[in-house]
């Protein structure tokens, strides 16, 4: 009786399971995530939940007709932790879409890993080294963020320009993201005929800066900056505790709303320190303004704006629903269509429009900004300079561009 | 001349800070034999609580003696509900620490998120200094010396001139002897125990003045306090003081002088002296 009941009720399991297994597949489009929960870009993290989250409950859960289902995975910034959380995604649990990951090691060895299953697609979340499109693109990874040196595009003009900055020192972080900011810094600054006396690089870990900071020459116009969040806030207040006067030139993260919200001593100084970034907060367009303002509502215990990952993971999450939309949900046929759609995508995001390169990656607008100080005391960045459509190539041939060679310690150089 | 310098003068400093934050855990472990590797998240503790005192009530003094009263309690109360239980179990001991550390963390992270602090010292100790070659050079740093110096001298005076002292050197030696002669050992535990966690939420003002405090500092002082203390040897107070020397010099002058190799300096010191001198430069063999 009861082992009968048992094997009925079996019965009955399966033949749901047959059911809805075929029915499932056709109706929802499953898109997985990787981003950095644990580890030192754990608030980066946070703000790229936040950030599909927004995108997904805009769109209702759906796209092209099906239904999205949302799996997400953390990694702790390292490329080995990133890989497999991006197998488990993609083996265990079957997802269509790989949205992620955040950090620039974490990218590459995701776009190496991405060549070897084809038939599903990739969009970068938020990290931003060159090589990853640069030089061997892998046909299936997209990347609708611009990267570190397309970060500073109009920076090494402006501080040549309008700041009359003729040498400057670099002081930044010894890893591939740091190289990539300060290439972009220098192919301006030293075409202008800019000099970079001297680039000390620290390396990653470092908290106590002092004795990097006794290596700076005295004899530059200013010191070029690339840490993020709490190292940036630590060189910042040893820098200044010295009692130098030498101006700073910020790398994209040093003026990050991750810094600038830091209550401490290093405040009052930084106000008017140059920078620029793919996103700023002081942008005046109304499209921004609206997007700030759904931030807020959405997150009333999220940063006082939304952050550059915010918009990364944001603009990813937009390409995939969009893209999907545009195809009906179609993706049979190991997704082609999709990845066509995705390839020919003109996204109006909330910096303004996003298109992809032959190598799938973005051209978008870059801020050359400011730190200023609103009315009630808390620090900003302003918009100087807005340049439209920077490419990967900094608006160089791309033959010539790569011939240059990746981003190191020493390449570019123009002591 | 004047990177050598300026680069000894800030390795010294960082040694102050690693000392205050290493001496707590030496102190407990040289009377418990318990390897607390719950120090870090104590730190971090100190610096979260003082910086919301600081900021409630704009004294840094106060947020100094907050962070320090708040965390000696929590060790003391730390070592009564959990540690004292399975005390003598070291490999227990050393687990209980450890999860409570992943506990303390993620509460942290609960309460205060991503977000870096940093304390706005008083403007009597803030600010720079004109120093002869080396020019401009931060107050604050030189304070942090001071503090290790005084720290330092008062532990030693406990330790070796009061009648607790002589009680704590003799449970270093024999716990069951000292117990057998009437004294309540494990109230003597307790008190330890909360001094050395005092002394790791002091250190956390002081670091998170000096530098900033973050998720993930936790893991990093516990880091350069083991390692400090496994050079200069375990439950030594001077070994303790020539350990945090050698490892922040190594630091800083690596840092100045040949920065891409810099952070295996001090792992290297810690292997060689592990290889010839197993106990620790200061440490007694056992």
């Amino acid at each position: 009786m009861n082992r009968s009941r048992l094997f009925r009720v079996l019965c009955f399991g399966l033949f749901v399971c047959t059911l809805a297994a075929p029915a499932f597949a056709q109706t929802t489009v499953r898109i997985g995530a990787v981003m950095t929960l644990e580890g030192a870009f754990t608030l980066l993290g946070q703000e790229a939940v936040r950030a599909m989250e927004m995108a997904f409950e805009e769109a209702n859960y759906s796209a092209g007709g099906k239904r999205i289902e949302w799996l997400k995975e953390s990694s702790d910034g390292r490329p080995d932790i990133a890989v497999g959380k991006a197998r488990k995604l993609i083996e265990q649990d079957k997802v269509d879409i790989l949205i992620g990951p955040m950090s620039g090691g974490e990218g590459l060895a995701i776009k190496e890993y991405a060549r070897s299953v084809p038939e599903k697609t990739f969009i970068n979340g938020f990290s931003a080294a060159q090589e990853t499109t640069l030089v061997n693109p892998s046909p299936n990874f997209f990347r609708f963020n611009t990267d570190g040196a397309q970060w500073q595009a109009g920076l090494g003009n402006y501080v040549y320009d309008a700041k009359g900055y003729r040498t400057a020192a670099v002081v930044a972080g010894d890893y591939s993201f740091g190289y990539t900011q300060v290439l972009g810094f220098m192919t301006e600054f030293c075409a202008k005929g800019g000099k970079v006396k001297e680039k000390i690089w620290v390396p990653m870990g470092t908290k106590d800066f002092s004795s990097a900071i006794a290596r700076i020459p005295d004899n530059v116009d200013a010191v070029y900056v690339m840490f993020g969040g709490a190292d940036s806030v630590n060189f910042l207040t040893q820098y200044y505790q010295t009692g130098r006067k030498t101006p700073i030139i910020g790398g994209s993260n040093v003026t990050e709303q991750t810094v600038l919200s830091t209550k401490g001593p290093f405040q009052q100084h930084i106000i008017g320190v140059p920078s620029a970034h793919m996103v700023a907060d002081g942008i005046e367009d109304a499209a921004y303004k609206d997007y700030v303002a759904k931030y807020k509502k959405r997150f009333p215990d999220g940063l006082a704006a939304p952050s550059a990952p915010f918009y990364g993971y944001y603009v990813a999450t937009k390409a995939a629903l969009t893209a999907l939309g545009a195809v009906g949900g179609d993706l049979g046929g190991n997704q082609e269509k999709f990845r066509q759609a995705l390839a020919k995508l003109k996204l109006d995001t909330p910096t303004g429009p996003v298109s992809l390169d032959e190598n799938r990656q973005a051209i978008a607008n870059i801020f050359v900004t400011e730190v200023a100080q609103r009315p009630d005391g808390t620090l900003y960045t302003k918009v100087v300079k807005v340049m439209q459509g920077v490419n990967q190539t900094l608006g160089q041939p791309r033959d010539a561009f790569v011939a240059r060679g990746v981003p190191s310690r020493d390449n570019p150089s123009c002591p | 001349m004047k990177l050598f310098i300026l680069a000894s003068l800030n390795g010294i400093t960082v040694a102050a800070l690693y000392f205050i934050v290493a001496i707590g855990f030496t102190l407990i472990f040289g009377l418990m034999r318990v390897i607390n590797l719950a120090h870090g998240s104590l730190y971090i503790l100190g610096a979260y609580v003082g910086h919301d005192v600081a900021t409630a009530t704009g004294s840094w003094y106060l947020g100094l003696a907050a962070g320090g009263a708040s965390v000696a309690l929590a060790g003391i109360l730390i070592q009564s509900t959990l540690l004292d239980r399975i005390q003598g179990q070291e490999m227990r001991q050393s687990l209980v620490a450890i999860g409570l550390s992943i506990v303390i963390a993620d509460l942290l992270l609960a309460r205060y998120g991503g977000l870096t602090y940093q304390f706005y010292p008083p403007e009597l100790i803030s600010g720079s200094l004109r120093l002869p070659i080396i020019g401009g050079y931060p107050v604050f740093r030189l304070v942090v010396v001071a503090a290790a110096v005084l720290v330092g001298i008062g532990l030693w005076l406990i330790v070796h001139r009061t009648r607790f002292g002589i009680i704590i050197r003799a449970g270093v030696d024999d716990r069951s002897m000292l117990a057998a002669l009437g004294v309540n050992v494990p109230l003597v535990s307790v008190l330890v125990f909360g001094l050395g966690a005092g002394l790791a939420g002091l250190a956390g003002v002081v670091g998170a003045s000096a530098l900033s405090v973050s998720p993930g500092e936790d893991a990093r002082y516990l880091l350069s306090s083991l390692v400090v203390v496994i050079v200069g040897g375990m439950g030594s107070l001077a070994g303790t003081a020539i350990g945090a020397l050698l490892i922040g010099l190594a630091e800083q002058i690596g840092l100045a002088y040949f920065p891409t190799y810099s952070v295996i300096v001090s792992f290297v010191i810690m292997a060689m002296v592990l290889a010839l001198r197993p106990q620790g430069l200061m440490g007694k063999r056992r």
